[in-house]
């Protein structure tokens, strides 16, 4: 039997990776890519929240998080794409018009 | 130490490695199939939990399709290794810092806390369906209007400038 203080540990662990990636990567799907990993932090301490209460309504949660995971996932690569195609780069400091 | 606790402990040290092999790795397709390691070793945790409708669909969504997304774009643009370039002041200084006081404030909310775990119970898919029918059926229908939204928007974001 695995404690859920384990599980949400972990979450928080996963959690601060994706954080970290996110500051620190230079390549804007990298950077995404560290969101994804955020949601998934999260979606875990969703499923240790619904097997700790004996509740299913925590994987409905996770379920719907998927869901808007992947439409992000659709938008946010279309916007990679064009990105890619303005700047002729992936690097996030190379997209700087809003910068003084 | 238990069976579970076991598994529990290599799971979470293959998750652990792969988000940091997603850190450290310098070209983007290693750090997608590090972020695949990740979600498959997630799987395998929700699998541990009793949640095995969860732990299909992170497989079928997210290591299959979202993942499969990203490698294709990452081919489409031929990403090259990452640039090394300086990072940010506040990247540099603030970042780290940051981050771990973030994880020291989650880390003591979570020792503090008192959630009782209970055995995991056997398969409930039946049990979600039934509830994401009746008491999530609104939210349910709305995610479909959001998918067509986000197809739409795919569509008209990656469409050439005629």
């Amino acid at each position: 039997m695995v404690p859920t203080n384990y599980y949400l540990l972990l979450s928080a662990i996963l959690f601060g990776l994706g954080v970290v990636a996110f500051v620190f990567k230079r390549n804007i799907i990298t950077i995404f890519m560290s969101i994804e990993l955020m949601l998934n932090a999260v979606n875990l301490a969703f499923v240790a929240f619904s097997q700790a209460h004996g509740q299913t309504s925590g994987q409905v949660f996770v379920l719907f998080v998927i869901v808007v995971a992947a439409a992000e996932a659709a938008v946010g690569l279309g916007i990679v794409i064009l990105t890619a195609r303005n700047r002729q780069s992936l690097n996030v400091e190379k997209v700087d018009l809003l910068k003084l | 130490m238990t069976p579970q606790l076991v598994i529990f402990f290599v799971l979470a040290a293959v998750a652990v490695l792969g988000a940091a092999s997603l850190i450290f790795q310098r070209h983007p397709i290693h750090s997608a199939l590090s972020l695949i390691v990740v979600m498959v070793a997630l799987a395998g945790l929700y699998l541990l939990m009793g949640a095995d409708f969860v732990a299909a669909v992170q497989i079928i969504v997210y290591g299959g399709a979202i993942m499969v997304l990203f490698i294709f774009v990452i081919m489409l643009l031929n990403a090259g290794i990452e640039e090394r370039t300086n990072a940010s002041r506040l990247a540099r200084f603030a970042g780290v810092p940051l981050t771990v006081v973030l994880l020291g404030i989650l880390a003591v909310a979570i020792a503090r806390s008192q959630v009782a775990s209970q055995p995991a119970q056997l398969a409930d898919t039946h049990k979600i369906s039934m509830q994401l029918f009746t008491e999530f059926v609104y939210p349910f229908e709305l995610t479909s209007f959001l998918i067509l939204v986000a197809i739409l928007g795919a569509l008209v974001l990656a469409q050439r400038e005629s």
